[in-house]
This record gives C-alpha cells, structure tokens and sequence, in this order.
C-alpha cells in the first residue's frame, strides 16, 4: 500500500511552469538591474563628505539587512494602502526585491570601493581628469571587480528569496508549485521538481554572471 | 465589542517574539551540531564522503528554503510521514544552518595555513589531537565573525516559518511594530559580528 510517486501528472502543466519561470527570472533581473545602479549610488553616497548623507545611507543599510524580506514585502502590499499607496501584487514584490538588493549592495560595492587603493584616485586627478570621470572610468571599474563575485552570490540570493512574493499571490515558479499540487494532490512530486529547478536556475545564473564577469573585467580582476 | 489597545498588540507581538528566539535557538544549536559533524568529514579523508557533503550544502544553498519548508510540510505527509508546522520548522531551519554553518566552518579550517598541520603533525599528533588543540582553536577565532552573522540571516528566515502556519512573530500582523522587534533581535547580533570582525583584525596585525 506504499504512495506510489507519478512525476507524469506534472508534464501538462509544462506552460504553466515555464510562465513561472519567467516570471521569477523577470523579477530577479529587474531587481539586479536596478538594485546595482542604485547600489552603486548609495555605496557612493555613503563615502560622501556631508555626515548626513552617509549617517542616512547606513540606516537605510541597516534597516533592511537586519529585517525580514519577508516583512519588508508584506509592509510594502499590506501596510502601504493604509497610508494611500495601493501597489499590485507584481509591483510590490519588484519594489520589496529592488530595495532589499540595494541595501545589499551598497554594503558589497562600498567594501569594494574602500579596496581600491587611494593612489588610483589621486593618480588620475593628477591626470587632470573630472571628479566624476575618476570615480566612473578609474575607481568603479576596479571596485566592482573586486566585489563581483560576492554581488553574483547576492543576486543568487534575492533569486532564491523571491520564492516568498507567492505568498502575495504573485505567480512565480513557486506560486505555480501551490496551483499544481493543488490540482493533481501530488504535492511531494510537485515541491521536488520545482525546489530541483530553482537549484538548476542557481547553478545557471551563476555560471552565466560568471561569464559575463570574465568578459566584463578582464584582466582586472584579482 | 472590545477593542485591542496598543499594549495589547505589543504585549502579543512580544509573546509571539519568544517563538522566533526559540526556533533560532533550536535551528542553530541543532545546526551547529551536524554542521560540526559534516565539517569534519568535509575536511577528512574520504573522497566520495566529501564530496556527498559539498553536495549537501550545495542543495541546500542553491534552493530556495520556502520550497524546503513546504517539500518537508506539504510533500512528506504524502508518503505517509505526517509532521507538524512546529517539526517541520524545526527540522528544515536545523538541516538549512547546518549547510551554511558547515561552508563557514570549512572555510575558517581551509584558512589556517598547511604548516600549522604540517607542524603538529612533527610533533607526534595524531588527527583528532591536531584538529582539538592546533586547527580548531586558531579556526574558530576566525569563524566567529561570520557565524554571529549567520545567525542574523537565521532569525530572519524563521519568518518563513509562519507561512506553513507556525504562528511565530510575522503571523501576528502589525507588520511595522513586527519589523521593530526583528531589528530590535538582529541589529545588535551584526554590531557584535562586525566588532568581533574589527577585534580579529587588529589582532592578526
């Protein structure tokens, strides 16, 4: 009388899974995508010269590293309309994985920043070059590629964490895992397919940024 | 029709807080045991052993823990193993810290340059005497910094919990005062992970 397990009654849900899919590898880039160009402003922001600025940049740091993505989603899609700010479900969950990427990201570049030697910068002033010019073009090439493969781990991260925006019925990978095993009562099947998926997509997201940092920093990186 | 006062949702949030402390406390004393235990076949002398373990923490660094919670909560009773949100909890948190403690620990040992084993071993050490009095010591120095800072990432992801139905402290809504008291529980556990940090640095120097 063992359960017999039937990964069969999963293959029609095929469609379902890659809309899953894409949904969950949309947010994750959107995020990254957003999340390092801001990362890279506040991890600026936060060597700034005005005490304000960067006293602001760590609390923002702070708050979010030491609270629950979870949380900070839920406050986002349940707590805002109550101040008059009423987000759809998609966007809730972008916003939440933007401003915790970016809290984790301001503290990775800025490590970095503070790893490029201070010779660099005053080297390239000395070249007559525009501030801006030798933060863009000297210090930020080299800072990024110190930190690049502790942003790749980050970015792998708030991939595996955006399996929580299901729980505001946003349909990603692991929202369509709860409609098919609510559908074909094969709720083992389901979870294992779908938790070996999330591992294959790691794997691959990693080796794919891995990639693109080689060509990105060749050269450069230590 | 009564309604709840201020104090009534605190005190209720600040009960609810002892579960999330208590669930933390399980999974790292629990993790920090097979952690333990994997670290040292991690590091032994059985090829396959090592790397059945580096698989291990593998699965469970490259999945999401949601899906490892709901495969334990939702997918077991399937097979005719029924558990409870409680164990399920627990169990998954203890098997996930267990993963990370072990890749933290491999790395602070793998850190601690060949000759300190090469030394001890001159002296007539064998393997367990070597690991107990010469590697471990100067290892867990350095492992401490990163592993108070686990132990942020571990409070954090006990919030999780309560989606499987384990009424810790994100069920009990009030969403901002919930965040307060996470932060009220992590930010000092990073202060103490970066001062330790700093303490380790100016020491090597």
């Amino acid at each position: 009388m063992g359960y017999q397990l039937d990964f069969g009654a999963l293959v029609q849900y095929l469609g379902l899974f890659f809309e899953g899919t894409a949904v969950t590898l949309g947010l994750t880039a959107l995020a990254s995508l957003i999340g390092t160009g801001l990362g890279i402003a506040g991890a600026a922001a936060s060597r700034s010269r005005h005490i304000w600025v960067r006293r602001s940049m760590a609390f923002y740091v702070e708050l979010i590293r030491n609270t629950p993505f979870i949380v900070q989603m839920f406050f986002i899609f349940f707590g805002l309309p109550s101040v008059g700010l009423r987000l759809s479900a998609l966007q809730a969950a972008a916003l939440a994985m933007i401003i915790n990427l970016t809290a984790y990201e301001i503290e990775i570049i800025r490590a970095g920043l503070e790893a490029v030697p201070p010779g660099q910068n005053e080297a390239a002033r000395s070249m007559g070059l525009h501030s801006l010019a030798v933060f863009g073009l000297i210090v930020l090439p080299q800072a990024l590629a110190n930190v690049y493969p502790a942003l790749v781990g980050q970015i792998t991260i708030t991939m595996l964490e955006s399996a929580v925006v299901s729980q505001i019925a946003v349909v990603d990978l692991t929202h369509v895992a709860d409609l098919i095993q609510s559908r074909n009562f094969r709720s083992f099947e389901t979870y294992l397919v779908i938790t070996l998926a999330y591992l294959v997509l790691a794997v691959l997201l990693r080796r794919l940024l891995a990639l693109a940092g080689r060509g990105l920093f060749a050269g450069r990186a230590p | 029709m009564t309604d709840f006062t201020l104090w009534d949702i605190a005190r209720n949030l600040l009960l609810a807080g002892r579960w999330t402390l208590l669930l933390s406390a399980i999974a790292f004393a629990g993790g920090g045991f097979f952690g333990l235990v994997l670290l040292l076949i991690r590091i032994g002398t059985g090829k396959w052993l090592r790397r059945a373990v580096s698989l291990y923490v593998e699965l469970f660094q490259s999945t999401p823990l949601l899906m490892q919670l709901f495969m334990v909560y939702f997918g077991l009773p399937r097979l005719g193993i029924d558990v409870s949100a409680w164990l399920a909890a627990a169990v998954c948190l203890t098997l996930y810290s267990s993963a990370f403690l072990t890749d933290i620990w491999r790395g602070a040992v793998e850190a601690i340059p060949r000759g300190q084993w090469d030394g001890s071993a001159s002296l007539g050490l064998h393997y367990l005497a070597q690991l107990r009095l010469v590697i471990l010591p100067q290892a867990t120095r350095m492992a401490i910094p990163p592993t108070v800072g686990f132990l942020v990432q571990l409070v954090k992801s006990t919030a999780l919990a309560s989606i499987v139905g384990f009424h810790e402290l994100t069920r009990t809504a009030q969403i901002l005062t919930v965040a307060l008291i996470y932060f009220a529980i992590c930010y000092p556990l990073t202060e103490l992970s970066r001062r330790l940090e700093r303490q380790l640095m100016t020491s090597a120097r």
